[in-house]
């Protein structure tokens, strides 16, 4: 199948911040053959200037976002929470592309890295090994809004998370089982700065989970969840390390 | 006023206590999972509560005036309020021509948001609170930080001071069993001295008029039947057209609140028993208002289970009080929103947006979505805060502009990488307050992605060049 123009869509705090997570995302696309773009002009989804409420805002940077990459037949983030922002809340921001075909074609086919390698190109096992015990954190917004994990408080038996069933077709993996199986690690946009001391607290309360399961690495596919969890980490000097999803599996395939 | 943020982390001072309120909420949470898991249907039938209040409350009108014809011919006395002075004063007309001085009265989350017990102690009538819990915040002279497990903030060796003050228990004694007894053989008294009742409701049936009431202590149904005067109260929203509904809605309920298949005591009340006066007066109060809001409306489809509270990662780490409104957690904020968005401005920002709240909800209210909703309302009357606004948009500036994100971002790495990390990570700066900030790399991705293709296409290059000459 030819899948047409694929633009690389890197949040902003990737792109300044976790170049590695980028790159990483880069590099397993070409291993798996995707030919891509990466659009230079860029910037923000508008993300956290929705989360904290600022729509007029956040619809500046949607509407260039808009006009970036609505002639892409797919878009691929290497992050569950803008990916949801795009997918779930354009929408609200940009009333009157709403009914444009092209709006709703960005809208329905911008995908989560594993998301896109599992519903669009069928990837059912990725071929490579990561002996390492895992702890998977399910990012909220990924987990409830794209659905790329089985939210513990829903009753819908007999499902597997997308973004584990992608790890644990690799080799060695161990994933380990957390008590709290998908709580939120308190980061919340800019909930982890208005609200610092209970966004803290619920970090701190997460990976005690992850290193009481045991876990070496704590694996997301939101880099946002990571940096806060991996601020507390190193402030408490701890001895969990922290991996994209993307960076898992660019190391695990050869 | 303070805001969430200060209370939360007053709260969290005592880290041990806060532990415990979390896990205490974490373990109703996870016996709600296991009885949710035990209707396979779960999901579908949340959809149909959904449903069954969607159709309820837009036909509110025609349903409310069936079940007070059904009721009324049952015998009750059916009172309508517009708001919650108005409720106030009905109540009190009602005790005071009947000479009712001391009321058993049942938890009730609307008597709590009319603040109904203040106002019936300022005319000189006593009210005893007959839910333990309840008694116990009340005898502690505070409020409710939960809507079902009202007292979930106080430990059972804080119950026992609180008992020996008021009860003479021994003090020191902590053990439930004991004291529950002690507060049973105290409320026994008032149920049996009790001029009238008063209650809450769970559910008014249209097509009989009954009124559905759901407790684990009975001690609703002693209120409502020993004392010759009784009084239902609620709000317009707990209308259900049929008695078939409920077999929806009692399923969802305590398996949502509780983690129970069911509560202890469920009781229909049709009509007064015989020598009984009973009234029902059914409160506005705002609601219409809410269900006429297009973004807002299902809020009103609440049945006030709790769930979104005992599954809120911020309400359990922050506990009730820290939220300002008679109602906290998820469901409070977007309730409290209809009643003053000044007043209220900062609970929209006490969540994380995690949407575990309207992944619980047995009606499918879409909590989280209404928050950041409500947080734009917040935004557009001016109330964020001039430093948060003024940062917001300073962002959206830098962000508008490749050039000037990518400029802005170099800048932020220099200075990172030139000045001590003490800078950063330090107890004046909110993110370095208790957490470190990340190691900044040298170049953004597009620096290091461009010189990657640069370097790619070189080597295509001279591949292309080597096979042409072979």
């Amino acid at each position: 199948m030819s899948l047409g123009r694929v633009g690389l869509f890197i949040p902003c705090y990737i792109d300044q911040v976790y170049p590695r997570v980028g790159m990483a995302a880069v590099r397993l696309l070409e291993k798996l053959g995707v030919p891509f773009e990466f659009p230079e002009d860029q910037t923000c989804c508008g993300q956290p200037q929705f989360n904290s409420g600022c729509f007029k805002d956040a619809a500046k940077l949607a509407g260039k976002m808009f006009r970036i990459f609505k002639d892409f037949d797919w878009v691929v983030c290497p992050s569950g929470s803008c990916t949801g922002m795009v997918r779930e809340f354009y929408e609200l921001l940009l009333g009157r592309e709403k009914e444009k075909d092209d709006f709703k074609h960005l809208v329905s086919h911008t995908f989560e890295l594993c998301e896109f390698l599992i519903d669009i190109l069928k990837v059912e096992t990725v071929d490579g090994s990561f002996p390492h015990k895992v702890g998977l954190h399910q990012s909220c917004h990924g987990l409830r809004g794209l659905g790329l994990g089985v939210p513990s408080e829903q009753v819908l038996p007999g499902q597997t998370g997308k973004v584990k069933r992608l790890l644990e077709s690799l080799r060695g993996i161990e994933i380990v089982t957390t008590g709290r199986s998908d709580e939120c690690c308190g980061f919340g946009g800019t909930f982890s700065v208005f609200e610092g001391a209970v966004s803290s607290f619920i970090g701190r309360d997460r990976i005690r989970d992850y290193e009481e399961a045991g876990a070496e690495v704590i694996v997301s596919y939101d880099v946002s969840c990571l940096m806060h969890l991996d601020g507390l980490i190193r402030r408490d000097k701890k001895r969990l390390r922290v991996l994209h999803v993307a960076e898992v599996l660019n190391r695990a395939v050869a | 006023m303070k805001g969430h943020a200060r209370l939360a982390a007053a709260f969290l001072k005592q880290e041990e206590r806060a532990h415990w309120h979390d896990q205490a909420l974490w373990y109703v949470r996870e016996k709600r999972d296991r009885m949710a898991a035990s209707i396979p249907d779960w999901e579908a039938l949340r959809e149909t509560a959904q449903a069954i209040k969607r159709h309820a409350l837009a036909n509110l009108p025609s349903y409310l005036e069936e079940f007070e014809r059904n009721a009324v011919a049952r015998g009750a006395i059916v009172h309508y309020a517009l708001d919650a002075a108005e409720h106030n004063r009905i109540v009190l007309e009602i005790l005071k021509r009947r000479n009712a001085r001391l009321v058993a009265k049942s938890k009730s989350m609307l008597s709590e948001e009319c603040s109904l017990n203040e106002f019936l102690e300022q005319h000189g009538v006593e009210v005893v609170e007959t839910d333990l819990a309840e008694r116990i915040i009340q005898l502690a002279g505070e409020r409710p930080s939960h809507i079902v497990l009202p007292s979930i903030h106080i430990r059972k060796e804080e119950v026992g001071e609180i008992f020996h003050e008021h009860l003479g228990t021994e003090s020191g004694e902590s053990d439930p069993t004991r004291l529950t007894r002690a507060a049973r053989a105290h409320l026994r008294e008032k149920f049996l001295a009790a001029e009238a009742g008063i209650s809450g409701v769970n559910f008014a049936v249209a097509e009989t008029g009954a009124v559905v009431i759901c407790t684990n202590e009975g001690n609703a149904d002693l209120g409502n039947s020993l004392p010759d005067l009784y009084i239902a109260v609620m709000g317009v929203e707990k209308v259900i057209p049929k008695t078939r509904d409920l077999s929806v809605f009692l399923r969802l309920l305590s398996r949502s609140a509780t983690g129970q298949p069911i509560s202890a005591y469920t009781s229909h009340l049709l009509g007064p028993r015989p020598g009984q006066e009973m009234h029902v007066v059914v409160v506005d109060n705002g609601r219409s208002e809410i269900l006429q809001r297009e973004k807002f409306y299902k809020a009103a489809f609440c049945i006030r289970c709790g769930a979104c509270l005992n599954t809120c990662p911020v309400y359990r780490r922050s506990g009730g009080h820290s939220y300002n409104f008679v109602i906290p957690g998820p469901i409070g904020t977007i309730l409290a929103m209809h009643r003053d968005l000044k007043k209220y401005k900062d609970m929209p920002y006490a969540s994380t947006l995690c949407g575990s709240c309207s992944a619980v909800c047995p009606v499918k209210i879409d909590i989280h979505r209404q928050i950041v909703l409500w947080r734009n309302a917040v935004v557009e009357a001016g109330y964020l805060g001039w430093a948060k606004s003024a940062a917001l948009k300073t962002a959206t500036l830098g962000m508008k502009s490749t050039r000037l994100f990518r400029l802005g971002g170099w800048v932020v790495r220099r200075l990172s990488r030139v000045l001590p990390p003490a800078v950063f990570n330090n107890r004046l700066t909110i993110w370095g307050k208790s957490r470190d900030l990340p190691k900044m790399p040298a170049r953004s991705f597009r620096a290091e992605y461009r010189s990657y293709s640069r370097s790619k296409k070189k080597r295509l290059e001279s591949r292309v060049g080597r096979e042409g000459r072979s």
